[in-house]
């Protein structure tokens, strides 16, 4: 690793091996597992029934002063892979290389006694989390003052609400000075004035020159915080990118795993979002979006009608529509035959992003016979001057100073 | 080994905050606070005279004033040792939140557990330095020999809780037996008698590590005379031997504590 001198974070052919159900917990237990596993005499290495991959062959390097962010569904791995790399667990095979000291805003209030007061707790979380004594006490008041508990320091924490509770933990946490550090899923504690501090503070931790290592389902902080990110899917690193060409490629590929039942007598087969030149996933606010929706039916089917929905990154519906209600009439389907439709929407969206949800719905019975949540995403970009879910095209129509 | 206290001499501050919140949680809406640190071992001390008693009446010859301050100076170091083995045993569960989420060096755990028990003994011992002194005991050089003995019996302490931490997250199992065994251990360690009492068997119980221990300590603090040299020797070795033993099993498994909980 001559060539990369300010590598800071080295990960090279990570496995880790689980277990499924329960490990031996009594004595009675342990006894015939033993002489099981000495009977048939396994290597090192070999998959056992129970056993499964929760991460194969992860490699990947980071630099100092990088924000790196790690994106998968549930199961992926995600938090296996911080676990390894803040030494809770040992990786079955493979190396990790950290250069400095590495910390963790994972489970910040884990180190908390319920007994123990805030300031008490602040102490003690603190050594838990790597500081020294004095470096905690030079930093007791910015802690607390960044918590905005002032006044229940001296109040035992079970007495705190669970957001006061998180908020300590993360004050407490955002105060250690690592040079890797470690976020999953933390940003989401406190009210929203909160949340916005702490995204603050890790934009100074990152602009400082921290290296921050950053897990999310929340793919927007992602996007915003990472230059490069890691998509992990089953334990496997699918790629390693520019962070809007991964959550690109998360998206597309969450699709294709729809499996599609044979059983179905009439199913969504595609949904793709384009413009006039082709298929495209990034939208100018404001411009024009084409959404094409393609079903087949197995069986013959009457009366269906096409529904579509625009939510957005926290599934609130911003819009829906439906062929019916745009003045087609019912769609009657033979055995084997397809429909393709497409619809055209003027994008009066803000920035972010959104998914569309499509239904192959039949009013007068009111079934619906297929339905595909999140069947694409896509990015609306350039609206600068809204914040918010949609932009009403604002115009300052007066502006008067007396 | 060697990395292992290493390891823990760069987290002392983390050892101490641990072994502060031990110590603080335990007292902390108690009525009594910290005067338990003495009722625990006055009750093994009035246990301990009552057996005194029955045995004197039993063979016939009169209770001596000694024998009162030696159950005295011999219950404090077994509460400590009882109730740090008891706490140390179930340190590494009790803190099962901290072993699967955060990373830090688990041996602070055992180490703490023992540490924060240090305290109720060190409460303790100043009572017990008192009521020696009321009862004239007096001084001697053999009091030299006193450190020897207590840092044995704490390094031992240690040694037993670390294997037991270790071992009990593995199995919970360990908990109990740790549990039975510290119950009858009473009755196999010299406490409320002395080794002398059953002739030619005594080896039998000194074989106990912790029995010469607390011997010697009877015998250099009450008695003003040299301890059984051999068997402290022989105490000292088990001591240094278990503790390696505990801390490099314990640095064997540690990577499979987070998994095992």
């Amino acid at each position: 690793m001559t060539t990369m001198a300010d590598t800071v974070l080295d990960v090279q052919g990570l496995f880790k091996k689980f277990r499924r159900g329960e490990l031996y917990t009594s004595l009675r237990d342990l006894i015939p597992g033993l002489t099981r596993r000495l009977a048939r005499r396994e290597g090192p290495g070999q998959l056992e029934q129970r056993d499964f991959w929760a991460l194969q062959d992860v490699s990947f390097s980071i630099q100092r002063g990088e924000a790196f962010g790690i994106i998968g569904g549930n199961g992926a791995g995600k938090s296996t892979i911080l676990k390894l790399l803040t030494g809770i667990m040992r990786p079955t095979s493979g190396s990790i290389r950290v250069a400095g000291r590495i910390s963790a805003l994972i489970e910040v209030s884990a180190g908390f006694h319920p007994d123990l007061t805030g300031r008490e707790n602040i102490y003690l979380n603190g050594a838990i989390l790597g500081m020294k004594r004095d470096e905690i006490r030079r930093r007791f008041d910015a802690i607390v003052e960044f918590s905005g508990l002032e006044e229940f320091v001296d109040t035992p924490v079970k007495r705190y609400s669970s957001g006061m509770y998180a908020r300590l933990g993360f004050s407490v946490a955002a105060h250690v000075d690592p040079d890797v550090l470690l976020v999953d899923e933390v940003l989401s504690v406190g009210d929203y004035l909160f949340q916005r501090k702490c995204v603050e503070r890790m934009n100074s931790v990152i602009a400082n020159g921290a290296t921050v290592v950053f897990v999310s389902h929340n793919l927007r902080e992602v996007a915003n915080l990472c230059r490069r990110s890691l998509l992990l899917e089953k334990g496997r690193v699918q790629l390693i990118g520019p962070t809007a060409e991964v959550i690109r490629t998360y998206f597309s590929r969450s699709q294709e795993q729809r499996a599609i039942d044979a059983e179905t007598g009439v199913v969504l087969t595609r949904v793709t979002t384009h413009d006039d030149a082709g298929p495209r996933v990034e939208f100018e606010s404001g411009g024009k979006l084409r959404l094409t929706v393609e079903a087949r039916a197995r069986t013959r089917h009457e009366d269906l009608a096409v529904v579509i929905r625009i939510v957005d990154d926290h599934r609130y519906p911003v819009f829906d529509t439906c062929t019916q209600r745009l003045g087609a009439g019912p769609i009657n389907l033979e055995a084997g035959q397809a429909v393709s439709c497409t619809f055209e929407l003027n994008l009066h969206l803000a920035e972010g992003t959104f998914h569309v949800d499509a239904f192959l719905y039949r009013y007068v019975t009111s079934t619906n016979y297929d339905g595909w949540h999140s069947a694409a995403t896509f990015f609306v970009t350039g609206a600068p001057e809204v914040r918010g879910v949609v932009t009403l095209q604002p115009r300052l129509a007066a502006f008067d100073i007396e | 080994m060697h990395h292992s206290l290493r390891e823990i001499l760069d987290h002392r501050d983390l050892l101490y905050m641990i072994t502060w919140r031990e110590i603080k949680v335990k007292y902390k809406q108690s009525v009594m606070g910290m005067l338990w640190a003495v009722l625990m071992p006055l009750v093994i001390v009035c246990a301990g005279l009552v057996v005194r008693y029955a045995f004197a009446t039993a063979s016939g010859t009169p209770l001596a004033m000694s024998d009162f301050t030696s159950v005295t100076v011999k219950a404090a170091p077994w509460a400590f040792f009882v109730s740090a083995l008891r706490f140390g045993t179930n340190s590494l569960v009790t803190n099962a939140n901290l072993v699967t989420k955060i990373y830090l060096p688990r041996l602070i755990f055992p180490l703490a557990a023992v540490f924060s028990q240090l305290i109720d003994f060190l409460i303790a011992g100043v009572v017990i330095g008192v009521v020696l002194g009321v009862a004239r005991v007096g001084l001697s050089v053999y009091l030299l020999w006193l450190p020897v003995l207590l840092l044995s019996l704490i390094v031992l302490a240690m040694a037993l809780a670390i294997l037991f931490s270790a071992a009990s997250l593995f199995f919970r199992d360990v908990k109990y037996l740790v549990e039975v065994f510290l119950t009858f251990a009473i009755f196999f360690t010299p406490v409320f008698y002395d080794s002398a009492l059953f002739g030619r068997w005594a080896p039998v119980l000194l074989v106990n590590p912790v029995s010469p221990l607390l011997e010697g300590l009877s015998t250099t603090v009450i008695l003003h005379q040299g301890p059984p040299v051999l068997w402290i020797v022989y105490s000292l070795g088990m001591t240094a031997l278990l503790f390696t033993a505990s801390v490099l099993m314990f640095r064997k498994l540690e990577p499979f504590f987070a998994e095992s909980v």
